[in-house]
């Protein structure tokens, strides 16, 4: 049974916030932040999205996907590597046989206003292409004027067209600014089909936060909750370093429980992201504080 | 002269705006400064208290919810009807106690007194509210808001205004009340009940006892349902019994020592805010 | 089968795959010294019997140190002292200078918050976490408001000319040693009064390095002075005659005590007491914040706490969810070592306070309750109560009625706002209250009704050095924090 979207959830801003405060109280030392460190990699979904993304570019990425350090063998890889539909085919060329999954970002990203029918096109395209994940944006319009059966018909005709690929769904939280209208879009997006919902195409200041992260964790547990259907999540765009990333773990540990620390649901979109864990798992190791020179860059 | 045959006046207790003899059915006699037999006045009996104070409870919650302007109306036509019987408090002032001219000045001052505090229902508040400019984002406000329910003892010199500068800043701040009045001028008191009946002040806001205040000073400071004590009664052994027993509920407690009611400074908003308590609201600021 | 049922069903796994590893404060930051004698007229002095009481850490029951016992004739030096300084320097002093040295205090407990919220945490048993995010940054900030007072009283109360009033008698609870104390004399120092401070004899130790940080940042002799000792020293503070005022916190059953006392001897006093207060969530309610709002709420401190909202009183269409989510967050409570800094519940302060509160769980057993506790594991040493619920409650239980003062929550349901109010004012207390709900209009009707001093709206468990804390009924009179914490300092005429 569908729930009504007219309705709204009340969330209120300074608690979510608040309790935000307390996840970054947590001190993860030790072992625990050993465990933690590559988790987090094993959860990074290694990401380029510009207009200047040469083949050149995501070839370099790849390698560094598939190689992250160089001497430590023991070091994870990261979950997928995320890139423009006309650069799906060289990915998956590079990552064949990795385990690597790659995801694409279609449906007129980043602001979705390209006709319905494109979005489709394209999302058809970058599955063809051999893309397992899609990482789609919905219609910000049409949700901030109050059209949600636009966004969950969208969003429905995506998953369609997504055959077997896993699909993301972008909520872009910066444009819908309140948290209510966050955990409405959530709402819209599961209901619709997502199998991730997702903060933020990285294009909109602010991206992806604690609070907004939380807001959606809370989202995805009401609806296991309610259908027992485990939702992943995606928060993308300003998770640069390590300490942030063992936050956001922990927040997702003590919200909906370890069967979310997993990357198959629960994924951080980030590029500079990778390399400070990399530094981080080196300095737990070693017991050195590490310099960007000694890590590859993407 | 005529030999028509004067009609006397019966005191009764005025309880939950009705006028009841005591229960008990006991009296006492009040004298004239001459000592001639002035009245039988009600001597009110530790239920006829227990029955004013239920009175008082029972409003409490509606008269402390009403609009301050509401209140200060109310009190204005206390003021009112107080102007239209001026000449009978006065008359009664001088046969009970004081000289003709100390008898028009005191009714005369009683009277400014209740329009004083008339005046502040609507303004004290203000004044003793706060905006606080917590380190967090809550918008935090602080407000007085009445005690509950008070009783008073109240003052034998200055019989009425000293009455007036104790009723009124308590009701004015949307308290109720039981007084104990004056032994020796309970007629005044009386008296009071009556303008205060007749002037838009619901039944219950105020309740005046007559009686011998040693038998009521005693279960008044001990009843677990009173929230404030207020006395200006100037009898040692019933202070020291307040001070003694307020603590059973941890009543407040406020003893008014040798003020002179006639006087201007004896009026003031601090007298209002004695039986306040201050509440402080919290609430997040965000979307 | 409706949807609100269906929500109940599913459960999470939280303590497994990743826990996270001890982070512990160290302990041997702070020097603590094997013998602490009274602070009088600014010289650390002993105890005129000679005597001393101990101190342990309700987290391993090991002992801290050994704290003069005071008796009448220590207490009389004291309140001597404070005379002396009150005549002789501090009523004289312009006032701006008084102000300087409440800024004085302020700074050098900055500097030294570390060492005071890990002392906090060892001689109290609360979490690090609070210490150090709220005690000792609430203290600082309590003596950087009230130092800018010092100056500015004559623009606090319209039409009067506030005037000190002597020695202040100020006596503090153990729940939260130092916070209390600044509470007290902070704004007494800024108004002009000099003070005589008794902490509680179980957590002495940090009002008394507070002494040792008054003493360093020169106040004059005589101006603060802390008597450590047993509850006689609290009473013998009440009925001391050279005292002018007295502030305490506690319990309402000392409380009635210490009124009878000022009363009789006729000193100007203000109680903050006890409070049994009900958290009113609506249906239409934040859930997930009102559930934080709860936890902060009744677990904060282990629920020492006067203001705790420990009744929690939930709208019948909402209760099974919120009930549901309370007990998925509780899991997440992390109990153990106060100095971890990801403690969340400490230990409960003393043996004889945690036998009170599993005394009232025990006869809730009895009384046929049904009481649900996380299943986190107990350290060996120390003292320690797991977070409590407990549903199945009556109004007329006693764990309903009485402050337990621990981790235990009471769970009843209501069907309309007039009889949450009804419900929520049906006790001899009157300290706080906690309203949850979207809708703003409802907050003010049901914030007005409910008959407490402080109501927190959407929010729980807050203080602020400018915002006024006190209570109605048998929860105390009188207000500490903002302008109205002034108030009780001052003769005004």
């Amino acid at each position: 049974m569908l729930p009504d979207f007219n309705q709204t959830v009340p969330i209120d801003q300074i608690g979510v916030e608040e309790r935000v405060a307390r996840f970054r109280t947590r001190s993860i030392k030790k072992e625990s932040k050993l465990f933690a460190l590559k988790l987090a990699l094993r959860m990074v979904d290694l990401t380029t999205l510009e207009g200047m993304d040469s083949p050149g570019k995501v070839r370099q990425l790849c390698y560094k996907a598939l190689y992250p350090h160089k001497i430590d063998p023991d070091i994870p890889r990261v979950a997928a590597i995320c890139v423009y539909p006309n650069r799906v085919r060289l990915a998956v060329e590079i990552l064949k046989g990795s385990g690597i999954h790659v995801a694409s970002v279609a449906t007129s990203f980043p602001s979705g206003m390209g006709t319905m029918e494109s979005r489709i096109d394209e999302v058809k395209y970058a599955v063809d292409e051999g893309a397992d994940e899609i990482d789609m944006v919905i219609s910000r319009w049409a949700f901030l004027k109050g059209d949600y059966s636009y966004v969950f018909d969208e969003i429905a005709m995506i998953k369609e067209a997504c055959g077997p690929a896993h699909l993301k769904v972008i909520l872009e939280t910066g444009e819908l600014e309140t948290y209510e209208n966050v955990r409405k879009a959530s709402d819209i997006a599961m209901y619709a089909g997502a199998d991730f919902i997702k903060t933020s195409t990285g294009k909109i200041s602010p991206a992806a936060t604690m609070p907004v992260t939380l807001v959606m964790l809370y989202a995805i547990r009401d609806y296991y909750l309610k259908t027992g259907n485990k939702i992943g999540m995606k928060p993308a765009g300003g998770i640069r370093d390590a300490k942030t990333a063992l936050h956001y773990l922990a927040m997702v540990k003590e919200t909906l429980g370890a069967d979310w620390l997993d990357p198959d649901l629960f994924r951080f979109g980030a590029s500079s992201l990778a390399n400070d864990l990399l530094m981080q798992i080196i300095k737990q190791k070693t017991g050195h504080y590490q310099s960007p020179d000694y890590f590859s860059i993407g | 002269m005529s030999n028509r045959l004067n009609v006397l006046k019966t005191c009764k207790l005025y309880i939950g705006g009705k006028f009841s003899r005591s229960e008990s059915e006991h009296y006492f006699q009040a004298f004239d400064k001459k000592q001639k037999l002035l009245a039988n006045l009600c001597r009110a009996s530790r239920k006829d208290l227990r029955n004013a104070i239920q009175a008082a409870r029972k409003v409490q919650a509606d008269w402390g919810g009403r609009t301050a302007y509401n209140r200060g109306q109310i009190l204005y036509r206390m003021a009112e009807m107080m102007e239209g019987r001026r000449d009978q408090f006065i008359a009664e002032l001088e046969c009970a106690a004081v000289s003709r001219r100390r008898a028009e000045n005191e009714t005369d001052a009683a009277i400014d007194r209740l329009v004083h505090y008339a005046g502040w229902t609507d303004k004290y508040s203000a004044l003793f509210s706060s905006v606080n400019p917590v380190a967090s984002p809550h918008f935090n406000f602080s407000i007085p808001e009445p005690t509950g329910v008070v009783g008073i003892a109240a003052p034998d010199d200055y019989p009425l205004v000293g009455l007036i500068s104790l009723i009124a800043p308590v009701i004015a701040g949307g308290n109720t009340c039981v007084v104990l009045s004056s032994e020796k001028y309970g007629s005044v008191a009386c008296t009071l009940a009556e303008v205060i009946h007749s002037s838009d002040v619901p039944g219950g806001v105020v309740n005046v006892l007559t009686g011998f205040r040693a038998d009521l000073v005693p279960p008044l400071a001990t009843h677990m349902d009173v929230n404030a004590v207020l006395s200006a009664a100037d009898d040692p052994e019933q202070k020291k019994n307040i001070q003694e027993n307020a603590h059973i509920n941890v009543k407040r407690v406020h003893l008014y020592d040798g003020t002179d009611w006639m006087k201007d400074e004896s009026q003031s908003p601090y007298y209002i805010m004695d039986f306040q308590e201050i509440k402080t609201t919290w609430h997040p600021v965000g979307t | 089968m409706s949807e609100k049922e269906v929500i109940t069903r599913q459960s999470l796994r939280f303590d497994e795959l990743w826990t996270y590893d001890p982070a512990p404060e160290s302990p041997d930051y702070v020097k603590i010294e094997e013998q602490y004698n009274l602070f009088i007229d600014g010289k650390f002095q002993e105890p005129a019997s000679g005597r001393y009481f101990e101190t342990i850490n309700p987290a391993n029951e090991k002992l801290l140190s050994r704290v003069a016992r005071a008796d009448k004739s220590d207490l009389d030096m004291a309140v001597a002292a404070a005379r002396k300084a009150y005549d002789g320097i501090w009523s004289r002093m312009p006032a701006k200078e008084r102000g300087k040295y409440i800024y004085r205090i302020a700074r050098l407990l900055q500097e030294r918050a570390r060492e005071f919220a890990i002392l906090e945490s060892m001689d109290t048993g609360k979490p690090i976490r609070e210490s150090r995010d709220i005690d000792i940054p609430i203290v600082i900030a309590h003596f950087f408001y009230y130092a800018g007072w010092a100056d500015k009283l004559k623009y606090a109360f319209p039409g009067v000319d506030p005037r000190p009033l002597g020695v202040a008698g100020q006596i503090i609870p153990w729940n939260f040693p130092l916070l209390m104390a600044a509470w007290k004399i902070a704004p007494a120092l800024a108004t002009g009064n000099t003070v005589v401070i008794k902490p509680a004899s179980s957590t002495p130790l940090t009002l008394l390095r507070l002494g040792e940080l008054i003493r360093d940042a020169g106040l004059p002799a005589g101006v603060v002075n802390i008597v450590t000792g047993p509850g006689e020293i609290g009473s013998a503070i009440a009925n001391h005659p050279g005292i002018d005022k007295i502030a305490f916190t506690g319990s309402t059953e000392i409380g009635r005590t210490i009124q009878e006392a000022s009363l009789r001897t006729g000193k100007k006093y203000t109680l903050e007491l006890g409070g049994k207060a009900a958290n009113i969530v609506f249906d239409d309610a934040p859930v997930e914040e009102a559930v934080e709002g709860i936890v902060n709420g009744i677990f904060f401190n282990q629920g020492h706490v006067c203001c705790a909202g420990s009744r929690l009183l939930v709208q019948e269409g909402v209760a099974d969810e919120l009930v549901h989510k309370l007990k998925m967050r509780m899991e997440t409570l992390i109990l153990g070592d106060p100095l971890d800094k990801n403690t969340d519940i400490g230990a409960i302060n003393s043996k004889g306070q945690l036998d009170s509160i599993l005394g009232y769980l025990t006869e809730g057993v009895d009384n046929g309750q049904q009481i649900y506790q996380t299943k986190c594991e107990l350290p060996e040493k120390g003292y320690w109560c797991r977070p409590t619920l407990v549903e199945n409650v009556s109004q007329s239980h006693r764990i309903v009625q009485e402050e337990v003062f621990g981790p235990v929550l009471t769970i009843q349901t209501f069907r309309t706002p007039a009889e949450a109010v009804s419900l929520a004012n049906n006790s001899p207390y009157g300290l706080s209250g906690g309203v949850w709900t979207d809708k703003g209009s409802k907050i003010f009707k049901v914030g007005k009704g409910i008959r407490a001093g402080v109501i927190w709206a959407n929010t729980f468990n807050k203080f602020d050095p400018t915002s006024p804390f006190g209570g109605y009924k048998e929860s105390g009179m009188g207000r500490e924090g903002g302008i109205h914490g002034l108030l009780p300092y001052l003769e005004l005429s």
